[in-house]
C-alpha cells in the first residue's frame, strides 16, 4: 500500500512540476506576481512530493519488501543495512529517481537563495528547472518505474552487485549526482536570459557561485568513482577512458570553461553569448550522457542494463531540451553584444584560450567516445577507441593550457602587466626544471623525458599558484576567498598533474604463484605470503590471506587480501589489501588457488608511487572552487529587486 | 553575422538525427550490439587436423571437406546456450542439405562423448579442439558460433549464439543456394 | 536476445576476480611488452575490458597466446596481427590508421589548430576597440595589474 502511495507521490510531483513549469512562464511573461508565487509554491510542493517519493523507496528497501520488484532485483534479505540504503540507486529506475530528487533539491536551493536577481528572472529559472523535471518524472513513471510490483513476490532478492557493496558505493553516485544534475542551474539561468533578452554582469554574479558549487560537487563524484574503481576492482588503474566515465568527464570539462567564462561575463560584460552556449552545453553533455549510458548503444561495464524504448524517450528529452534552448540561441543570442576591448596580454586573453583549449579537449574526448557508435551505425566494421588514442591525444591542448595557466593567473583586466611576476616565474621555472629532473633521478632511479616534463609543470603551476598568497600575506593584504580559492584549486591541478605523471611513470606490477612461507621482490620491497584462512562475512565467505611487506628488512606492513564468494549470486571477488602511506600504495590481491592442497595462489602485487595525489589533487581542486563561493561580493548583494534597474544599481554599489 | 549563432542548433539536430539513428539500429530485431563482424568473411576458412570425438584414433582433416559446402559448429558441454540450439541442429542435419562438422572446443572429452549419446549426434565428425587453438584461429570469442564454409572453401556467413530455425531459412539456407559472395552477419535473433 | 545478455553478462560477471596469471615472464623487457599487448587488446566478448582485465574464457585464452607469441620471439605488430585477423580492428583499443579512422586521428589537431585561429582573431578584433567600459556599464574590472581576484 505504501508503495503504491510512493507512486502516486510520484504523480503529484509531476503535476505540480507542470504547474510550476506554467506559471513560472506565464507569470513572468505577464508580470503577474501572484503566478510568480504560485510557480514557486508548487516547486515547494514537488519537492515534498519526491522526497516523499524517494523515501517511500528507501523504506520498500529497509523492510526488504520483494513485492516491489526493483528491490527483488537489487536487494537481499542479507544485505547489510547500509548497502540497502544505496541498492536504492543500485540500478536504472532508482538511480533516475534519485536524479530527479537531486534536481528538486536544486531547483528549491536557488530559488530561495539566488541572490540578487529580479522575481520574473527567477520565476523563469525556476519553470525552465521544472520543464526538465517534467521530463524526467515522465521517464520513470512511463519507463522506469521503480514502484511496479512483482507478482507473485519474490522470496528473497537478487542482491545487489558485490562491486556496488562498498562504501565508495555510498558517495560517488550521489555526488556525481549533485554534479551532474547541477549544470541544469547555469542552463535554467541561460534559458531565462535568452527569454528575458537581457544579460548583464548581476547575471554572471548570482550564476557563479552556483556553478561552482555543481562543478566541485562533479570533481568530487568524478574523483570519488576513480578511486573506488582502484581499490575495489584491484588492477591498479584509476581511468579507463571508458566510455561512461568520459560521459561524466566531459560536463566537467565544459563546467571548468564556463566557471572561467563566467568570471569575463561578471568582470567585464564580455563574453556573454559565449558563456550562453557553455551553460547549455554543459548540461547537454550531461543529458548526453545519461542518453549513453541507459540506452542500450553503448557496450561498457558502467551501462545499465536497459533498451531502446528507454533510449527514445530520452532522446527525446534531449532533443526537445537542448534542440529548444539552441534554437532560442540562434534566435536571440545576437543581441547580447558588447564592444569593448582588451589587450593581446590580459586576463581575458588568457581565460578565452583556457576556454578553447578545455573546449578542445572536451571535443576530442567526444569524438572518441562517439567514433566507435558512428562507425558501427554506417555498418563498418567495428572500431574501439582506448587508452592509446586519449593518451595521445588528450595532453595536445592539455600541456599548452597548464603552461598558459602559469602566467596567466597573475594577468590583470583589460591590459596586463606581468612585469612585477615575470622575475618570480622564471626563477620558478628554472627551479621547477631542476625539481623535475631530481625527483626522477634521486627518487626513483630513471628519468623518462614525459615525466620531466610532467613534474617541471607540476612544480611550476604550484609555484605560480602561491605567489599571489604569498604576495598579500606578506604585505598584510587581506586575502579575498576568491583570491584563496583560486590558488588553491590551481594548486590542486598542480597536485594532480604530479600525482599522474610519477603513478604512470613508476608504476610496478608483479604477477606470481606464491605458497605459504615464499616471497616475491617488488622494486624494493619484498613480500611474503605467510598462509591463508577461511572467514565469514554478513552475505559471503573468503579465503584471506596474510602478506607481509618488508622494505630493506624491515617490516612496514601486515595485508590482508580477500577472495570472496558471495552467497546469492555466487559470484567471487576479490578484495585487495593495500599499505596507502602518501607517497605509495603497495597492494596484493589474490587470484586462484592453485595446485593440489589448494594453498598457494597467483596473486597480483602491485606498487604505485604518489597514486594519493591523483585525487588528493582533484580534491583540493573542488575545495578551492567552494572557497571561491563564499567571496563577500556574492553575499552583499541586495534581497530580490521586482526591476532590473534597481538591481543593477545595488549591484554597482555591493562590489 | 547572425547566422553563426545558428551553429550550434544546426549540429545540435544533426547528432540527434544519429543517435536517432543508432536507436533504431540497437532496437531493429536480431540486433545485438556486442556481436562482432568476423574479418574472416569472404576469405579461406582456417584449415585444422584434429582427433575425432566419436573414437579419438581416427583424425577429422578439414580438407576433406573441400569442394563441398558444410557448416561448422562450434560448441561444448560447458556452454548452456549449446544445449539449446542442440535440436535445432538435429532438424538441420534431418534435412540433409550440407553436412555440419562439429567442433568441440575446451571440453572435457567423456562429457563430449556423454552429451553426443544421450543428446544425439547431429555432426558428421566432430573434431575434439582440447585447448582451444582451433577455435582461436576461427575467430570464435563464445561458444556457440556456427559458421557456412561454400564449396570454394570461403567463409560465407557466421551466426553467433544459438542457432535458431529463423536464422538458418533466413541467413543461411539463401547462401547455401546461391554460392553467393558473403554479406554481413547479425548476431543472435530473438 | 536477453538469452545471450545474460549468458555474455554471467561470463563477464567475473570482472572483479580480475586476471592474475599464475606464470610471469623472468625476463622484465619481455614482462613490460607483455602488460603493454595485454592493455591495448581488448576482450572480444566483454564489455570494454581489456585482456589484462578481464577474467573470461576468451581473455584466458588470448593472453595465453600473447604469452606464447612472445616467447617465440615475435614481434609487437606481428601479436596485433594475429589478433586482428581472428577478431578484426575491435580488438584494438588503438585503432589503426586507415581511411575509416582518418577523421578519428585527424580531427584533434585540426580542431585545435582550428580553436586557436579562431582565439586569435577573436583577441586581434577586441584589441582594436576601446577598453573603456561604455557610461552605465555595470562591469567591475580594473586595469592593470593589481588582480581583483577572478
Amino acid at each position: 500500500m505504501i508503495v503504491e502511495l510512493g507512486h502516486f507521490a510520484l504523480v503529484l510531483a509531476l503535476c505540480l512540476a507542470a504547474m510550476q513549469s506554467y506559471f513560472g512562464l506565464a507569470g513572468a511573461h505577464t508580470q503577474r506576481a501572484q503566478w510568480m508565487a504560485v510557480a514557486r509554491s508548487a516547486l515547494v510542493g514537488q519537492f515534498v512530493f519526491t522526497v516523499l517519493a524517494f523515501g517511500i523507496l528507501v523504506y520498500a528497501f529497509e523492510r526488504s519488501d520483494f513485492s516491489v520488484r526493483y528491490v527483488a532485483m537489487t536487494s537481499s534479505s542479507a544485505l547489510p543495512a547500509i548497502y540497502k540504503f544505496t541498492a536504492v540507486w543500485g540500478a536504472h529506475e532508482g538511480s533516475m529517481l534519485l536524479w530527479l530528487l537531486v534536481l528538486a533539491l536544486w531547483s528549491v536551493a536557488v530559488a530561495f537563495f539566488t541572490k540578487a536577481m529580479p522575481e520574473s528572472f527567477l520565476s523563469r529559472v525556476i519553470a525552465v528547472l521544472g520543464v526538465v523535471s517534467i521530463g524526467v518524472n515522465l521517464f520513470i513513471l512511463w519507463t522506469s518505474n521503480p514502484f511496479e510490483r512483482l507478482v507473485p513476490a519474490a522470496v528473497d532478492g537478487n542482491d545487489l552487485n558485490p562491486l556496488l557493496q562498498d562504501p565508495g558505493f555510498v558517495m560517488h553516485p550521489p555526488m556525481l549526482y549533485f554534479g551532474y544534475v547541477g549544470m541544469a542551474i547555469p542552463f535554467a539561468f541561460a534559458v531565462a536570459a535568452l527569454l528575458e533578452g537581457k544579460l548583464d554582469t548581476v547575471w554572471a554574479r548570482s550564476l557563479r557561485p552556483w556553478t561552482n558549487i555543481a562543478w566541485a560537487f562533479l570533481t568530487v563524484g568524478i574523483t570519488l568513482g576513480s578511486w573506488w574503481a582502484y581499490y575495489e576492482l584491484g588492477w591498479g588503474g584509476w581511468w579507463f577512458w571508458d566510455p561512461v566515465e568520459n560521459s561524466s568527464f566531459m560536463p566537467w570539462l565544459v563546467g571548468t570553461a564556463l566557471i572561467h567564462s563566467l568570471a569575463v561575463t561578471e568582470k567585464r560584460g564580455l563574453f556573454k553569448s559565449w558563456t550562453l552556449l557553455l551553460s547549455i552545453f554543459a548540461f547537454s553533455l550531461s543529458l548526453l550522457g545519461t542518453f549513453l549510458v541507459r540506452s542500450g548503444v553503448l557496450v561498457s561495464v558502467h551501462s545499465f542494463a536497459s533498451d531502446p524504448k528507454r533510449g527514445v524517450f530520452i532522446l527525446m528529452l534531449l532533443a526537445l531540451c537542448i534542440g529548444g534552448a539552441l534554437l532560442l540561441y540562434a534566435w536571440r543570442a545576437s543581441r547580447f553584444r558588447s564592444d569593448v576591448g582588451f589587450a593581446m596580454v590580459s586576463r581575458e586573453s588568457f581565460l578565452l584560450f583556457n576556454n578553447a583549449l578545455l573546449i578542445v579537449a572536451t571535443l576530442i574526448v567526444l569524438i572518441g567516445t562517439l567514433f566507435p557508435l558512428f562507425i558501427d551505425a554506417l555498418d563498418l566494421p567495428k572500431v574501439s577507441v582506448g587508452e592509446p588514442f586519449y593518451n595521445l591525444m588528450f595532453p595536445l591542448p592539455m600541456l599548452p593550457m597548464l603552461l598558459l595557466l602559469a602566467v596567466g593567473m597573475h594577468a590583470g583586466w583589460k591590459r596586463a602587466d606581468l612585469s612585477m611576476v615575470r622575475k618570480p616565474l622564471l626563477i620558478g621555472a628554472v627551479i621547477a626544471v631542476i625539481i623535475g629532473i631530481a625527483i626522477p633521478l634521486t627518487g626513483y632511479g630513471k628519468a623518462p623525458l614525459m615525466t620531466c616534463v610532467g613534474i617541471s609543470i607540476a612544480a611550476w603551476l604550484a609555484f605560480s599558484a602561491l605567489i599571489e598568497p604569498f604576495n598579500r600575506i606578506r604585505r598584510g593584504h587581506s586575502l579575498s576567498p576568491s583570491v584563496l580559492g583560486m590558488s588553491i584549486a590551481h594548486l590542486g591541478v598542480a597536485l594532480f598533474v604530479l600525482g599522474v605523471t610519477i603513478a604512470k611513470s613508476y608504476t610496478a606490477d608483479r604477477d606470481t604463484a606464491l605458497s605459504p612461507g615464499s616471497t616475491a621482490q617488488l622494486g624494493q620491497y619484498e613480500l611474503t605470503f605467510v598462509n591463508v584462512k577461511d572467514v565469514e562475512g554478513p552475505n559471503y565467505t573468503a579465503a584471506e590471506a596474510e602478506v607481509v611487506v618488508k622494505e630493506g628488512g624491515k617490516v612496514i606492513a601486515t595485508l590482508h587480501p580477500q577472495k570472496r564468494i558471495y552467497r546469492v549470486q555466487k559470484n567471487p571477488m576479490t578484495e585487495s589489501d593495500f599499505l596507502a602511506d602518501w607517497n605509495r600504495h603497495i597492494s596484493v590481491a589474490m587470484g586462484e588457488p592453485l595446485g593440489r592442497e589448494g594453498d598457494t595462489w597467483s596473486m597480483r602485487l602491485q606498487y604505485r608511487p604518489l597514486v594519493r595525489f591523483v585525487w588528493m589533487g582533484a580534491l583540493i581542486m573542488a575545495l578551492g572552487g567552494i572557497i571561491a563561493v563564499f567571496d563577500k561580493r556574492y553575499r552583499t548583494v541586495a534581497a530580490k529587486q521586482s526591476s532590473p534597474v534597481t538591481a543593477q544599481a545595488a549591484a554597482k554599489q555591493g562590489v | 553575422m547572425k547566422w553563426r549563432f545558428a551553429i550550434p542548433a544546426i549540429v545540435f539536430i544533426a547528432l540527434c538525427g544519429v543517435f536517432g539513428w543508432m536507436l533504431y539500429r540497437t532496437g531493429a530485431e536480431g540486433y545485438n550490439v556486442s556481436v562482432l563482424q568476423s574479418p574472416l568473411l569472404g576469405k579461406g576458412a582456417p584449415s585444422f587436423k584434429l582427433p575425432r570425438v566419436e573414437a579419438m584414433d581416427q583424425e577429422i582433416d578439414s580438407r576433406d571437406y573441400a569442394g563441398k559446402a558444410y557448416l561448422l559448429n562450434v560448441w561444448a558441454t560447458w556452454c548452456v546456450e549449446c544445449r539449446h540450439e542442440h535440436p535445432v541442429l538435429l532438424a538441420i542435419a534431418r534435412q540433409n542439405i550440407v553436412p555440419i562438422i562439429g567442433l568441440d572446443t575446451k571440453d572435457d572429452l567423456n562429457d563430449a562423448q556423454r552429451w553426443l549419446n544421450a543428446l544425439g549426434n547431429p555432426y558428421v565428425a566432430t573434431a575434439f579442439d582440447a585447448d582451444g587453438r582451433v577455435a582461436l584461429d576461427w575467430g570464435v570469442y563464445g561458444a556457440p558460433e556456427t559458421f557456412l564454409i561454400g564449396a570454394d572453401g570461403k567463409i560465407l556467413y557466421k551466426h553467433v549464439g544459438a542457432l535458431s530455425m529463423r536464422v538458418w531459412q533466413e541467413q543461411f539456407l539463401p547462401r547455401i543456394q546461391q554460392g553467393s559472395a558473403p554479406v554481413k552477419p547479425v548476431g543472435e535473433g530473438s | 536476445m536477453t538469452r545471450l545478455w545474460s549468458f555474455l553478462l554471467l561470463l563477464c560477471l567475473a570482472v572483479s576476480a580480475f586476471a592474475i596469471d599464475s606464470e610471469s615472464f623472468e625476463d622484465p623487457a619481455l614482462r613490460a611488452r607483455y602488460e603493454y599487448l595485454t592493455h591495448i587488446l581488448r576482450c572480444p566478448k566483454c564489455q570494454g575490458e581489456t585482456i589484462a582485465e578481464s577474467n573470461a574464457g576468451i581473455a584466458v585464452d588470448l593472453r595465453r597466446e600473447v604469452r606464447r607469441m612472445l616467447s617465440e620471439g615475435k614481434s609487437d605488430a606481428e601479436i596485433l596481427d594475429f589478433m586482428t585477423a581472428r577478431f578484426g580492428d575491435f580488438v584494438l583499443y588503438k585503432p589503426p590508421f586507415s581511411t575509416r579512422t582518418f577523421v578519428l586521428w585527424f580531427a584533434p589537431v585540426m580542431i585545435l589548430g582550428g580553436a586557436l585561429i579562431i582565439a586569435l582573431v577573436v583577441i586581434r578584433k577586441r584589441t582594436q576597440q576601446s577598453f573603456d567600459d561604455p557610461p552605465g556599464s555595470d562591469a567591475s574590472a580594473t586595469e592593470g595589474n593589481k588582480v581583483d581576484a577572478t
